[in-house]
C-alpha cells in the first residue's frame, strides 16, 4: 500500500513583488517522523512554513493533508487541519497562567473548570515527558518553560503536525536535549514534526530526514542516516558563486579597536555575547558571520555604546601608543571623547533614521549638536544631503521628502552616506545590503571599499556568505554569542565558515 | 471558503494637502448638518437662522469679537504649551491642573504683594511665579515617568483634581466678601496686578503674550536643537539613544516647558481677564486644548485656526441658547459633535478604503 | 457611636455611584480601551434615566413607582451605552486616539446632561423644577424589616436597591473576568491583542461589547446620583468630579472589581471625612477632599515602583489594535 503523507507540498511558489521567496518547492512529511528543514538565513524556510500555517497563501502549487488537497487561507484553517506552529516569538499573555494561555480562545463551557484543565495538561505532559506547572504565570517562566507552554498549547488543541521554528536558538544544551526527548515521544505517538534549524549536530541527532532549501529553491531531501556534516553543509551553502566584488589589498593596517572578554546580557540576564575577543584594524574590512541571533547585533551595539557590557573591555586606539576605553559609555560620551565611530544599524527606520523626517533632518541626526548655537544649522546638512543624494544617486523627489517613503535601497544609501560623511575611524555596518537590489548593493560595497582605502576600520555583519568571502579581508564567525573562529577572507572556504557558524562548543578554534 | 470582505483598507503613504483639507471640510460640514438637525429638533428654528445666530454670538459686536479673541487666546496658549509634550508622545492630560496652579500663584501675588511692590514688578513676578507653579505641577508626574515609567496619562489626570483642591484651599483664605465662598474681583479698586489696557484695549497684553509664545514655540519646535530632540524622542526611544540623546533629560526639560506655558495661561486668565480665581477658572479648557493640540498635529499656527473655530462655535451656541432660553450647555453638545466628526475624519486621512476586486 | 454609624452610611452612599463608574471602566479597560469619557457617560446615564421617568410620570395619571423605575433604568443604560458606542466606533473602527476621543466624549456627555437637565422643564412646557418623586421612591425604598435592626440594619440594610446591585455587579464582574471563558478571552484582548487574535478571538467584537456594556454600567452610576442620592432631581454639575473619582478608583483598585468595593467606600469616606473630624478649619477640610486623588497617585507610583505584574494596567491599554496588513 502506498504510504500517505501527513502533509505534502507540491510545486509551491511564493513571490513578494519582484522577489521570489520560494520557487517550486516540494516537501513531504510522513506520519510519525521528524523532518528537519535546513537552510541559511533568507533561504525561504519561514516563508514556506508560514504558508502551511495560514499566514501567507501560495501563488502556485498544491498542499495536501492526509492525502487530501486543502486550501489554507487563515491560521484558523491551518488549526482545523491539525497543524500548529511554534514561532520564534512566543504568542503568550504574560500575566496569565500556562493553563489559561493554553485554553485561550477555545470554545467550551462558559464557566471555567481550571482543575479539570490543569489535570488534562498534566496528563499530556506525562504522556510526552514535558515538565510543566499549569498554574505558573508566563512572566515567571524561563524561555524553555514558555516554549513548553507553546507546544502543549498546540497538542491540547489536537495538532498532529507541529512546526517548530528554530526552537533551540533560545535554549541551553540541556534544555535542548530535553526538548528532543519530548519530540521523539511525540513522534512515537504518530505526530509529524517539522523542525527548522541551522544546527547540524541537532539535525543529525534527532531527525529522520532532512530537506534543504537554498535561496528559495528546494535542493533535496535526504535520509539523516545517510548524511554527514560535510554533505549537509555543502547542500546548504552550495557551490561558490562568483560575484566579482572588488577587494583591494589592505594598506598598512593599524590596530584601531580591541575587544577583550566582552560579555553582554539581555534584560532576562541571558548571555548574548560570551567573552568575545576581537581585534579590528584600520584599512581592512572585517566581516562578521553567524546565524541570526548569534550575538552580531550585541557585538556592534556594545561597541557603539548602545548595549551595556557586563564584563570585559573595548579599547579604541586613535594613534599608536594612545588608547581610550569606551566600554559602557553611551553614544554622547563616546562622541565627547573624540572617537569617530559610525554605525549603520540593522533596524534602519527604527533606530538609524526617523522615517517621518526628511533627508536633511536625518542627515543631522548624529551631528545636530555641533556648534554653540541653540538653533539648528540646516544649511550644512542640507548641502550634505544634496551631495549624498547626487553622489549615491538616491531616488527621491527631493531632499525634503520623508525618508520613510523611499525604497529600501535608497533608505540604506541615506544611512550609509550619513555615517560615512562623519569621516569615521571605525565604520560598523549591520546587514548593509539586506533587502536591497543588486545595483544598490554593489554601490554600497564600493562605498565600503573606499572607506577601507582611506584607512577606516570597517566592520560588517553580512549574512550572504558569498559576499562575505569576496568583500572581507578577515572574517570573524560568531555562534551562540561566542567567536568560534577568525578566518582569512582570501583563503577561507564557504563550508569552513558554515561549520564555524554552527559549532556550538566552548573554545572555538582560532585560525589567526 | 471564507467570504472576502467587500472593502479593505490600507495605510496611505502620503496625502496631498488639498485632499487633507477636503476631508476636514467635509467632516465639519457633516458636523454642522448634524448640529443644525439637533438644534432644529430642539427649538424648531430655521437652520439658516441657527448659523446666523452662531455668527452673531461669536462676532456680532466688537465686544463679542473681543471676548471670542480673548477665549481663543487662552485656549491657544494652553495648546501651545501642550504641543512639545505631545510631540514627544508624552500624554500630558494635566493642563487643567497646571493652568489652575499658575492661576493660584498669580492670584496669591496679587493679593499679598500688591501693596509691597510696584505694579510692573508685581506683574512680572506673577508671570514668573505662575510659570514656575505650572512647571512644578508638570514635573512631578514626569519625574516618576522618567525614573519608574509611571503611567503619565493617569498621573497627570489625577494632578488636575489635586490642583482644584489647592484652589479651594486658597479660596478659604482669600474669600471676599467673607462667607461668599468665592474670591471676588481681586484689587478691583487699584487694579494692581491686572494686565493694563493699552489704547483702551483690555486684552492687548493677552494678544502680545500669546502671540509671542505661539511664534516662539513654532520656532522652538522647528528650528532649535532642543525641539529637534523632542521630535526624535517622540519618534523612537532607540533612535534617540542612537543619536546620543539623554531621553530622561529631554523628557524633564520638555515637560518643564510645557507645564510653564500652561502656568502662564493661568496667569493670563487671572491677570488678563477674570481677575479672580475659582475652580472653574480653567473651565475644562485644559482638556479642550488637548484636542486642539492633537488635531493641529503640533503645528502652533494651525492651532490658531482650530482654537478659533472651537471658541467660535461655543460662543455661537451660547448665543442660540440664550436667544431661545435654552441653557448654555448646548455649546458643549455642539462642541462634542464637531470633535467627534473631526476625530473620525483623521481615519480617512491616514487610511484609504478600496473596494475589493473580484 | 451614632456618629460613626452615620459616617459609615454616608461613606457608602457617596461610594456607590463611584463604584458603578469604576465597574464600567474596569470592564472597558480590561479590553484595552482607556475610556476617559466615563464622567460624560455618567451624566448621560443620569439625565436619560431622569427624563425617562419624568415623561412617564407626566404622561400617566397614576404613575407606578416600579414601572417608572424600570423605564429609567433602561433609559439610563441605553443612553450611556450610546456614549460607549460613539467611543467604540471612533477608537476601534476609525482608530482615533483614545485619550482625545474620551475627553471629547466627556465634554459632550457633561454638556448633554446639563443641557437637558437645565432645559427639560422648558421643553416640557414650563413645569418648574422637575422632580420624579414617584420613581425616586422606588430607588430610595429600604428593605422593610431588616433596616430596622439596630446598628446592623443601619449599616447594611438602609440603602436603596441600586446599592446592592452595585455590590452584586462587582462580584459578578469579578467572577466573569476571572472565572469564565469569555472573561479570560477579554483579559487576553486587553493584555495582548495580537496573541488573542492569533488564538482565534475576535478582538474588535470583545472591545466593542466590553466598552458599550461598561459604559452602560457606568451610566447606572449617574442614575444612582440622580435617583437615590438626589431623590429624583437634577442639579447642574451635580456629580462634581465623581466621574474622575471613578477613573481614579480603577487605578486604586488595581483593576480588580472586588477591590473597587472597599475602595469605593474608602473614597466615599475620604470625600466626607472632613465633616466628621471636629475642629477642622474650612481650609483643612479642602485639603482632606484632595485625599482620594493623592491616595490614587501614591498607588499609581507604588505599582510602577514595585513592578508586580498582576497590579499593572492592562498591557495593551490605550493602544489601538490593527492586525498586520498582509
Amino acid at each position: 500500500m502506498e504510504q500517505t503523507y501527513a502533509i505534502e507540498l507540491h510545486n509551491i511558489t511564493k513571490r513578494f513583488g519582484s522577489v521570489t521567496a520560494n520557487e517550486k518547492v516540494d516537501l513531504e512529511v510522513k506520519k510519525g517522523e521528524i523532518l528537519c528543514l535546513l537552510g541559511e538565513n533568507g533561504s525561504g524556510k519561514t516563508t514556506l512554513m508560514n504558508m502551511i500555517s495560514g499566514i501567507y497563501y501560495p501563488d502556485e502549487g498544491m498542499i495536501k493533508v492526509d492525502g487530501r488537497e486543502v486550501r489554507i487561507r487563515s491560521p484558523k484553517d491551518s488549526f482545523d487541519l491539525g497543524i500548529g506552529m511554534v514561532h520564534q516569538h512566543f504568542k503568550l499573555v504574560d500575566i496569565l497562567t500556562a493553563a489559561e494561555n493554553i485554553i485561550l480562545g477555545l470554545p467550551g463551557k462558559q464557566i471555567l473548570n481550571m482543575k479539570q484543565v490543569n489535570k488534562e495538561i498534566l496528563e499530556l505532559a506525562v504522556k510526552y515527558g514535558f515538565e510543566i506547572d499549569p498554574k505558573k504565570k508566563i512572566y515567571q517562566m524561563s524561555v524553555s518553560e514558555k516554549q513548553t507552554v507553546e507546544i502543549i498549547k498546540l497538542l491540547y488543541r489536537g495538532a498532529r503536525i507541529l512546526i517548530l521554528d528554530e526552537p533551540t536558538a533560545v535554549l541551553t544544551p540541556q534544555e535542548a536535549d530535553r526538548l528532543f526527548e519530548v519530540l521523539k515521544n511525540m513522534k512515537k505517538d504518530g505526530c509529524s514534526i517539522i523542525l527548522i534549524t541551522h544546527k547540524l549536530h541537532e539535525v543529525l541527532s534527532v531527525s529522520d530526514r532532512v530537506s534543504i532549501l537554498r535561496k528559495g529553491l528546494y535542493i533535496d531531501t535526504v535520509k539523516t542516516s545517510e548524511a554527514t556534516v560535510e554533505s549537509l553543509t555543502e547542500m546548504m551553502v552550495g557551490a561558490k558563486v562568483e560575484l566579482n566584488i572588488d577587494r583591494p589589498e589592505p594598506v598598512n593596517p593599524v590596530k584601531r579597536l580591541e575587544l577583550k572578554n566582552v560579555t553582554c546580557k539581555d534584560i532576562n540576564e541571558v548571555v548574548t555575547l560570551d567573552h568575545a575577543d576581537l581585534t579590528v584594524y584600520g584599512g581592512e574590512i572585517l566581516g562578521i558571520a553567524g546565524i541570526s541571533g548569534g550575538g552580531q547585533k550585541e557585538l556592534l551595539e556594545a561597541i557603539a555604546g548602545l548595549q551595556p557590557v557586563s564584563e570585559g573591555s573595548i579599547t579604541f586606539y586613535p594613534e599608536e601608543n594612545q588608547s581610550k576605553e569606551i566600554a559602557n559609555l553611551d553614544v554622547a560620551d563616546i562622541r565627547a571623547l573624540g572617537v569617530r565611530l559610525a554605525f549603520v544599524p540593522e533596524d534602519r527606520l527604527g533606530m538609524g533614521l526617523v522615517g517621518s523626517m526628511d533627508m536633511t533632518d536625518n542627515i543631522m541626526l548624529r551631528s545636530y549638536q555641533r556648534g554653540k548655537s541653540n538653533f539648528l544649522d540646516r544649511k550644512t546638512p542640507g548641502e550634505l544631503a544634496q551631495k549624498i543624494k547626487d553622489q549615491l544617486e538616491i531616488v527621491t523627489p527631493s531632499i525634503s521628502a520623508p525618508v520613510g517613503q523611499m525604497s529600501g535601497g535608497n533608505v540604506q544609501k541615506v544611512l550609509v552616506g550619513r555615517e560615512i560623511a562623519q569621516k569615521p575611524k571605525v565604520l560598523m555596518v549591520a546587514y548593509p545590503t539586506r533587502g536591497i537590489d543588486i545595483n544598490s548593493s554593489y554601490a554600497i560595497y564600493n562605498l565600503l571599499n573606499e572607506q577601507k582605502k582611506k584607512g577606516v576600520a570597517v566592520i560588517c555583519v553580512i549574512e550572504d556568505l558569498d559576499v562575505l568571502l569576496e568583500l572581507c579581508d578577515r572574517i570573524a564567525v560568531l555562534c551562540g554569542g561566542q567567536i568560534t573562529g577568525v578566518l582569512d577572507g582570501r583563503t577561507a572556504k564557504k563550508d569552513e565558515v558554515g561549520v564555524l557558524m554552527t559549532k556550538h562548543e566552548k573554545g572555538g578554534v582560532s585560525h589567526e | 471558503m471564507n467570504k472576502e470582505p467587500m472593502f479593505h483598507m490600507s495605510k496611505r503613504e502620503s496625502i496631498t494637502l488639498g485632499k487633507r483639507i477636503m476631508i476636514y471640510v467635509a467632516a465639519i460640514l457633516l458636523a454642522l448638518i448634524v448640529c443644525a438637525a439637533v438644534i432644529v429638533g430642539l427649538v424648531h428654528m430655521n437652520p439658516l437662522g441657527v448659523y446666523k445666530a452662531i455668527f452673531d454670538g461669536a462676532l456680532g459686536s466688537s465686544r463679542r469679537i473681543w471676548i471670542t479673541i480673548r477665549d481663543t487666546l487662552v485656549l491657544l496658549c494652553i495648546a501651545v504649551g501642550l504641543a512639545p509634550a505631545f510631540k514627544m508622545r508624552f500624554w500630558n492630560i494635566g493642563a487643567e491642573g497646571q493652568v489652575l496652579i499658575g492661576g493660584v500663584v498669580s492670584a496669591a501675588c496679587m493679593i499679598y504683594l500688591s501693596d509691597k511692590v510696584p505694579n510692573v514688578v508685581l506683574i512680572l513676578l506673577m508671570l514668573a511665579g505662575s510659570a514656575i507653579g505650572g512647571l512644578i505641577w508638570g514635573l512631578i508626574p514626569t519625574f516618576f515617568k522618567a525614573h519608574w515609567n509611571t503611567n503619565e496619562t493617569l498621573f497627570t489626570l489625577m494632578m488636575n483634581y489635586v490642583a482644584m483642591q489647592v484652589v479651594t484651599f486658597c479660596i478659604c483664605f482669600w474669600e471676599n466678601p467673607k462667607g461668599s465662598n468665592s474670591v471676588g474681583i481681586i484689587n478691583q479698586a487699584t487694579q494692581a496686578g491686572w494686565l493694563p489696557s493699552v489704547a483702551g484695549n483690555a486684552y492687548f497684553w493677552n494678544v502680545v503674550i500669546v502671540t509671542i509664545l505661539t511664534v516662539a514655540m513654532f520656532i522652538y519646535l522647528k528650528y532649535s536643537k532642543q525641539g529637534y530632540e523632542v521630535a526624535v524622542v517622540g519618534e523612537s526611544d532607540s533612535t534617540a539613544r542612537y543619536a546620543g540623546i539623554n531621553v530622561s533629560k529631554v523628557m524633564l526639560r520638555t515637560m518643564a516647558i510645557s507645564g510653564a506655558i500652561c502656568g502662564i495661561a493661568g496667569f493670563i486668565l487671572v491677570s488678563g481677564s477674570a481677575h479672580t480665581i475659582s475652580t472653574s477658572t480653567a473651565n475644562g479648557r485644559g482638556f479642550t486644548a488637548i484636542i486642539v493640540a492633537w488635531m493641529a498635529k503640533f503645528n502652533t499656527f494651525i492651532m490658531i485656526l482650530i482654537a478659533f473655530g472651537l471658541v467660535f462655535m461655543e460662543k455661537g451656541a451660547t448665543q442660540i441658547a440664550s436667544q431661545y432660553g435654552l441653557n448654555e450647555n448646548a455649546s458643549s453638545i455642539m462642541l462634542g459633535i464637531i470633535l467627534f466628526f473631526l476625530l473620525g475624519a483623521e481615519f480617512f486621512i491616514n487610511y484609504k478604503i478600496e473596494r475589493n476586486r473580484k | 457611636m451614632g456618629t460613626i454609624i452615620i459616617f459609615i452610611q454616608k461613606a457608602i452612599v457617596q461610594g456607590m455611584g463611584i463604584l458603578f463608574g469604576a465597574e464600567g471602566e474596569i470592564l472597558t479597560e480590561k479590553s484595552g480601551n482607556l475610556n476617559l469619557g466615563i464622567p460624560g457617560i455618567m451624566y448621560m446615564g443620569g439625565i436619560a434615566g431622569l427624563m425617562g421617568a419624568f415623561f412617564y410620570e407626566k404622561g400617566t395619571e397614576n404613575p407606578n413607582a416600579f414601572v417608572g423605575m424600570l423605564i429609567s433604568l433602561i433609559c439610563a443604560f441605553l443612553c450611556a451605552m450610546l456614549g460607549g458606542l460613539i467611543y467604540s466606533i471612533l477608537t476601534i473602527t476609525l482608530r482615533a486616539n483614545q485619550n482625545v476621543t474620551g475627553l471629547a466624549l466627556t465634554t459632550f456627555g457633561t454638556g448633554f446632561g446639563n443641557f437637558f437637565g437645565g432645559s427639560i422643564s422648558k421643553l416640557a412646557g414650563g413645569v418648574g423644577q422637575i422632580s420624579v418623586s414617584t420613581t425616586a421612591s422606588a430607588y430610595q425604598a429600604k428593605i422593610p424589616g431588616l433596616s430596622k435592626i439596630p446598628v446592623i440594619g443601619s449599616i447594611f440594610f438602609s440603602y436603596g436597591f441600586l446599592t446592592y446591585v452595585a455590590l452584586l455587579l462587582a462580584i459578578l464582574l469579578s467572577f466573569f473576568l476571572f472565572r469564565t471563558r469569555n472573561g479570560l478571552n477579554l483579559r487576553a484582548v486587553g493584555e495582548n491583542p495580537g496573541t488573542a487574535d492569533a488564538a482565534g478571538i475576535n478582538v474588535s467584537k470583545y472591545k466593542y461589547l466590553a466598552t458599550c456594556i461598561g459604559a452602560g454600567i457606568a451610566g447606572l452610576g449617574g442614575l444612582y446620583f440622580v435617583m437615590e442620592y438626589s431623590g429624583g432631581t437634577w442639579t447642574d454639575n451635580g456629580f462634581g468630579d465623581r466621574g474622575w473619582l471613578a477613573v481614579a478608583l480603577v487605578i486604586f483598585a488595581m483593576w480588580k472589581p472586588i477591590n473597587a468595593i472597599w475602595g469605593s467606600i474608602l473614597f466615599g469616606a475620604l470625600y466626607i471625612l472632613y465633616l466628621y473630624i471636629p475642629g477642622l478649619g474650612r481650609s483643612t477640610q479642602e485639603i482632606f477632599k484632595a485625599l482620594p486623588y493623592v491616595v490614587t497617585i501614591i498607588v499609581l507610583v507604588f505599582i510602577s515602583f514595585r513592578k508586580k505584574k498582576e497590579d499593572q494596567p492592562p498591557e495593551g491599554l490605550g493602544q489601538a489594535y490593527f492586525r498586520e496588513e498582509r
